[in-house]
């Protein structure tokens, strides 16, 4: 009976799903061959269990019917049968079997990433993703989109809420990429479903996974280890393109990257400085110390009057560059730029009623690094 | 033999009067009673977080919570459930039922059997306590991964450590009193053999706690020296790994759900023969088969692990070991539906829980046999699938057993019947509604919906409704369940010794509401025979 | 009492007194260690509490014992007690030893770049996969909860006190199995004479220990010297701290002995200490074996 309650339960599921046909009920088929191997297992697992439920079921349901004191039967007294025993013991295990073989061939595969042609470090951050192209020597952080952040409490909320990023993650098609993974802090997990590539961030440990994208498009994912406060706030995005458009963004990224570097090098105003400051403190630093820098007491401290942010500037830029060991606060010496880096502090220094007045200088945090 | 009891106002075999009683008692019964009311407000009380949970889930964005406040409820929920909740309940049945069911008068070790009671509302207290402190209670998961649980964990951390600590202890002195009561205190005629199988099931679970438990405490206390006293177990700095961290919690956290479920399978075995009316069947494979569950569940941690980065060798290994857990555990599945094949069922209650226990625990079982497959496993990890097997073996599957087994011997324990029309429609909506709340979320898990998050995207909104639905509807369910038991210890109409026809078991030789010291004079080797349950 | 008796202890209020008393103690660390002042005075009088709980539990046991309540029954039921109670010891310890193996067999090597971690190094220039020196890469390292990371200049010499502790140790083992066979022959001066010679050895072992630890400290080998000072501190500090229990407690059998508290057939209390002391015993043969030696 209760079977048949969970068989409604699932039905009501079912015809409220499909009015909404986009939305999954079953794993992603995904766009790489791991992808599609993983999903090949489960739908072989998920099958071989209905199988075996409803042979079990079955027999269950048949007995609960009929035999039945008010259909006046009357209980045998058998309690024992060695051949059935042999038998429930034996077939499982004969199935099992059967299911381990594949299941250790897609295993080895997926974990073989000897034929990699390029190599993306991924480092995750509370509460953010740094993406590293060694190679071609691009590196930029990954957050959550700001669009998202505006109406998690409020307002209309669109399609790929949560999922959107300020940089996305970019990869050419085709192409059999080797990430290496890794984190800053604590362990986070970085999980794309349609790559078939889900591998834990473990600080001070590099990880490897790999994957080979078959066609372009743009894929999501999350963080999927549980880091902290904005741990459900931590997507991924990436963009896989063809090989031609790739090497096209690769060569512009690096033009970027000389534009950003003679900026550092000029002399900047108070409202240049501030208006950046802040648009650097909302995507990096608010997440801890909040909008109105308020923090949460015991964990994240203020930065409304805090000693640091009204007292030396020396200490104010060292905390930024270099962090504090121990606790959350990571350096951003490789994460933000010189005058991200000046823009942030002077913001600081000047928002939440801190009335400092300084303004910090590129020049400064290029010096103090 | 007889019983002697050591009062200083000697003679009387009844209890004292007043709190003092509850506060000094070396009884069993008291001792259990304590235990099962301190589990039932602890349900409650994790279970409104729980409710905090699916209301904050059931539509995107932020309505009720803060993300930290969110991290503390699914936290503590958990830790709640699992320690406060779950275990307490069968220490708890296992200190009222075991004595009843060997032949003895109490338990081996009274006094430590209060201790180890009147340890875990202080653990209690100082966990909730960690609420009101600064930085809010742990919001690391019950698994309390390193190193957020350490580097990146608020002061209160040293609070829940210590917690844990007290839990251990707890449950160690739980486990080592069973151990004595069932080995020392069993009747003289009966044999291992003729022992029911929640005394079995018990007897091997205390083995899992004496040796869980203690690696528990061990992490934990790495946990204190490397929050405070600069060690490095879990640091890469310094040679150690925040990995290891989560295969000493694992090799605590794989034994601790067969914790859960061992007794579990106890209860549903004595329930189903009674009710078919027909002795259980293989009850010496019962047996083997929980002890060999027993046994592997302590060399197959490394399947909470798949994502780490283990090498390969160690993931097959691992996948190899899980998935031969599924064959002892068959066999239990087998025995009971071949129990109940031509027997002569009735539907009372207990047996209805009874009956859903093994079509939803069989359910949460297989999701847990695909989450063993490691390539596949990659895609579920840390997803609301995860979420729904284990809520499938924990909540239709320990708890279940909890809530049968209270149905089965209230009238044992009350000398009372409970209102059974109630009863009855309170398990169909318990049923109905626990399905509306966590099937949906292997869809959720699926579709890609990771576990821990306070918000989610828009493709996840309609089952997380639905879900959420289904909880209300569950957690209002606990609501009539209070009221029925009250009712039943109120004004419940007076039971039989034995209130169940086909019921087996010395427990039902005793007086309606079974005597203060159960067995004064063990039972004959003729009458423990007839009430065997392997006959 | 008779043996045909089931025997049920009394109600009693040291169990509550124990929680309060450890409760106490944990709140008063919990504070302590978050600087608040008066967290240490709070924790030690949760300990004294702990301590009246001891000798107020115990000695009602001793007190019923020696009455002659109890019976072979109750003798059994403290013998499960005991000896499940010394193994779910042994696992307490084996988490510290699988940390140990782990760190030396796994995640030291891995951080070297072995097994699956080939790209790992890069994260750690300069850093040398040595066991008990682990060099970080760069000195004046700190670990992640901050402090500063204590390289040891000099390896512990196993051939030394360790290994004149481990022959006290073992000796020690032998002269309380003396005592018991004494005190299964109804030899009182003997027994008083084999105890005394036990905790006179145990007692020189933990004069030793802190002779080593003060070596090992000088040298540079802190609790902060990575993974092989944390392994090494809180296996010996853990295993010193059993002894110290130890030895308090063959302190309070000798005592008893004196009292004539037991008797050549009715010894639990002998003989469950005698079991613990074996059993810390053997933990610091693997300890001298994995720790020191190997
Ligand atoms: C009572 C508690 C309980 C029980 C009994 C189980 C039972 C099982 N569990 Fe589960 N599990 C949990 C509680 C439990 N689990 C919890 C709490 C977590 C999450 C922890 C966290 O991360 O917070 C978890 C997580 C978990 C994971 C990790 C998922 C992840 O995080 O990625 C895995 C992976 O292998 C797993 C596997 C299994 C298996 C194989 C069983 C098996 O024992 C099931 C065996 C039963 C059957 C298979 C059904 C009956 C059998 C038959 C009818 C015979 C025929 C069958 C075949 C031959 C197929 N469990
Ligand atoms: C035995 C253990 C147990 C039990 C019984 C439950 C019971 C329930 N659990 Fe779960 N749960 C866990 C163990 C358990 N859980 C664990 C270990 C985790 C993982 C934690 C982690 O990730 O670290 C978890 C996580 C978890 C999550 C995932 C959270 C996340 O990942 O963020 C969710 C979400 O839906 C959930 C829901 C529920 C619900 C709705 C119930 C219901 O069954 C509860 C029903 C009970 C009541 C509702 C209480 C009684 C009623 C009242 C008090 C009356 C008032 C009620 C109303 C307001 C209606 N639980
Ligand atoms: C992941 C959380 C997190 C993020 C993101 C973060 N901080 Fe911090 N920050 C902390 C913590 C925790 C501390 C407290 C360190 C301590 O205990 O001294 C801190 C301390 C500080 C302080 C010193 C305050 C004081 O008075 O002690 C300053 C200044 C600061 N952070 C600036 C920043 C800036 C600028 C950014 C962004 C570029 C930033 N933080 C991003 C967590 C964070
Ligand atoms: Cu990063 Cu979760
Ligand atoms: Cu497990």
């Amino acid at each position: 009976m209760s079977k048949l309650m969970s068989r409604l339960g699932g039905l009501i599921v079912m015809v409220s799903a499909n009015a909404f046909a986009e939305y999954g009920f079953n794993m992603t088929k995904g766009v790489s061959s791991v992808a599609r191997d993983i999903y090949g297992l489960h739908m072989m697992v998920f099958w071989i269990c209905v199988a075996i439920a409803l042979i079990v079921f079955s027999v269950m349901i048949y007995s609960l019917i009929v035999h039945r004191k008010s259909q006046g039967v009357v209980a045998a007294n058998f309690h024992e049968s060695t051949k059935a025993e042999l038998l429930w013991t034996g077939i499982p295990i004969i199935i099992l079997v059967l299911m381990a073989i594949p299941a250790s061939s897609v295993l080895i595969d997926l974990e073989d990433t000897s034929k990699a042609q390029m190599t993306i470090k991924i480092t995750g951050h509370q509460w953010k993703w740094q993406y590293d192209y060694p190679k071609e020597g691009i590196s930029f952080i990954s957050n959550l989109k700001q669009g998202s952040k505006d109406v998690i409490y409020s307002g209309n909320r669109h399609k790929n809420y949560l999922l959107e990023v300020d940089n996305n993650l970019v990869l050419p098609v085709d192409t059999p990429i080797r990430f290496l993974i890794t984190s800053n802090d604590v362990i986070h997990s970085w999980w794309v479903p349609d790559f078939g590539v889900k591998q834990d961030a473990n600080p001070g440990f590099i990880n490897d996974a790999w994957v080979q994208i078959d066609e372009i498009g743009i894929y999501r994912g999350q963080c999927t280890e549980l880091c902290g406060k904005d741990h459900g706030f931590m997507p991924i995005v990436v963009d896989v393109v063809s090989k031609a458009d790739y090497a096209k963004w690769v060569s512009k990224q690096q033009a970027a990257k000389a534009v950003t570097l003679a900026k550092s090098s000029k002399t900047w105003g108070e409202e240049e400085l501030i208006s950046l400051g802040q648009k650097v403190y909302n995507t990096s630093c608010a997440s801890c110390h909040g909008i109105t820098g308020k923090g949460i007491p015991g964990v994240f401290p203020a930065l409304k009057g805090s000693p640091i942010a009204t007292g030396d500037i020396k200490k104010h830029i060292s905390i930024v560059l270099h962090g504090k060991t121990g606790t959350a606060m990571a350096g951003y010496k490789n994460m933000l730029g010189d005058s991200d880096i000046a823009a942030v502090i002077t913001f600081e220094r000047t928002a939440f009623g801190n009335q400092m007045g300084d303004l910090i200088q590129p020049a400064q945090i290029k010096a103090a690094r | 033999m007889t019983t002697v009891t050591d009062h200083t106002d000697d003679g009387h075999h009844g209890p004292e009067k007043g709190l003092m009683r509850w506060i000094k008692t070396t009884n069993h019964k008291d001792i259990g009673s304590l235990y099962l009311w301190f589990a039932f407000v602890m349900l409650l009380i994790g279970g409104a977080m729980a409710m905090v949970i699916r209301m904050e889930l059931f539509q995107p964005g932020m309505q009720l919570s803060e993300p930290q406040f969110f991290n503390q409820m699914t936290t503590m929920h958990g830790l709640i459930m699992v320690f406060g909740a779950v275990m307490p309940a069968f220490v708890g049945l296992g200190n009222w039922l075991i004595p009843m069911m060997i032949g003895a008068p109490d338990m081996a070790l009274p006094r430590m059997n209060n201790w180890s009671f009147w340890i875990l509302p202080f653990a209690g207290g100082i966990l909730l306590s960690t609420f009101f402190m600064e930085g809010g209670a742990p919001a690391f998961g019950w698994t309390f991964y390193a190193p957020l649980s350490t580097t990146f964990a608020p002061d209160s951390t040293d609070f829940f450590i210590f917690a844990v600590h007290l839990l251990g202890f707890s449950s160690i002195m739980g486990a080592i009193n069973i151990i004595a009561t069932v080995l020392n205190m069993r009747a003289p005629e009966m044999k291992l053999m003729d022992m029911p199988l929640f005394v079995w099931t018990w007897l091997i679970t205390s083995f899992l706690l004496i040796g869980a438990m203690p690696v528990l405490a061990g992490a934990v206390t790495m946990m204190l020296t490397d929050r405070n006293f600069g060690t490095a177990f879990f640091d890469a700095t310094g040679g150690g790994d925040p990995v290891l961290f989560q295969h000493i919690f694992w090799f605590f956290g794989h034994p601790e759900v067969y914790i859960m479920i061992l007794p579990a399978f106890g209860v549903v075995s004595h329930i189903i023969p009674t009710f078919a009316r027909k002795p259980l069947f293989g009850y010496s494979s019962m047996v083997y088969a929980s002890a060999s569950i027993a046994f592997l569940s302590y060399i197959v941690w490394g399947h909470h692990m798949f994502s780490t980065g283990m090498p390969v060798a160690g993931e097959l290994y691992f996948m190899y070991a899980t998935m031969l857990i599924a064959v002892p555990t068959g066999v239990k599945v087998f025995n009971w539906v071949s129990t109940m094949w031509r027997g002569s069922m009735t539907f009372e209650t207990p047996m209805l829980w009874a009956i859903s226990f093994v079509f939803l625990f069989t359910i949460g079982g297989f999701s847990g046999l695909m989450l063993g497959i490691v390539p596949a496993d990659i895609q579920y990890q840390d997803t609301y699938f995860v979420v729904a097997h284990f809520h499938y073996v924990l909540v239709t599957g320990a708890l279940w057993a909890i809530i049968a087994a209270t149905f089965y011997w209230l009238p044992k324990w009350t000398g009372k019947m409970y209102n059974e029309t109630l009863a009855k429609v309170h398990f169909w909506w318990a049923v109905i509604s626990v399905n509306v709340l966590f099937f949906p979320q292997h869809f959720l898990g699926l579709a890609g919906m990771p576990r821990r998050i306070p918000d989610y995207s828009l493709q996840f909104a309609d089952f997380n409704m639905i879900s959420s639905i289904g909880g209300f509807a569950f957690g209002a369910s606990f609501i009539l369940f209070t009221y029925i038991l009250i009712d039943c210890i109120r004004n419940g109409k007076p039971a039989d010794a034995r209130p169940w026809e086909g019921a087996k078991g010395l427990e039902w030789t005793l007086e309606p509401k079974a005597q203060y010291h159960s067995f004064n004079i063990p039972p004959t080797k003729v009458l423990i025979e007839q009430e065997s349950q392997n006959s | 009492m008779n043996e045909q008796e089931y025997y049920i202890p009394s109600g009693t209020y040291w169990p509550i007194i124990g929680s309060v008393g450890i409760a106490t103690l944990f709140v008063g660390f919990a504070n302590q260690m978050h600087g608040a002042s008066w967290g240490g005075s709070i924790m030690v009088f949760g300990f004294a509490i702990l301590v009246f709980m001891m000798f107020g539990w115990f000695g009602q046991v001793v007190k019923e014992s020696t009455s002659g309540k109890y019976n072979s029954q109750v003798d059994r039921s403290f013998r499960w007690g005991m000896s499940w109670f010394i193994f779910s010891e042994v696992m307490f310890f084996a988490a510290f030893f699988g940390a140990l193996f782990y760190a030396r067999q796994l995640s030291v090597p891995w951080l070297g770049g072995a097994d699956n971690n080939v790209f790992t190094p890069e994260l750690w220039d300069g850093f040398s996969a040595t066991w008990q020196q682990i060099a970080f890469n760069t000195p004046g390292a700190t670990l992640q909860s901050g402090t500063a990371v204590s390289v040891p200049t000099q390896l512990v010499d196993v051939w030394g006190l360790p290994a004149l502790n481990t022959a006290l140790l073992l000796l020690s083992g032998v002269t309380l199995t003396f005592a018991h066979h004494a005190l299964r022959a109804d030899h009182r001066n003997k027994i008083i004479g084999w105890l005394v010679a036990t905790i006179v050895l145990g007692v020189l072992f933990l004069g030793f220990q802190i002779a080593e630890y003060g070596h090992a400290y000088h040298d540079g080998l802190k609790l902060t010297s990575g993974i092989y000072g944390s392994t090494f501190y809180m296996l010996t500090g853990f295993h010193g701290f059993h002894v110290t229990v130890g030895v308090i407690m063959l302190t309070v059998i000798l005592y008893r002995v004196q009292k004539g508290h037991f008797s050549a057939d009715n010894h639990f209390g002998f003989e469950g200490v005698a079991w613990y002391w074996h059993f810390v015993d053997v933990v610091w043969l693997g300890l001298f074996i994995f720790v020191y030696w190997l």
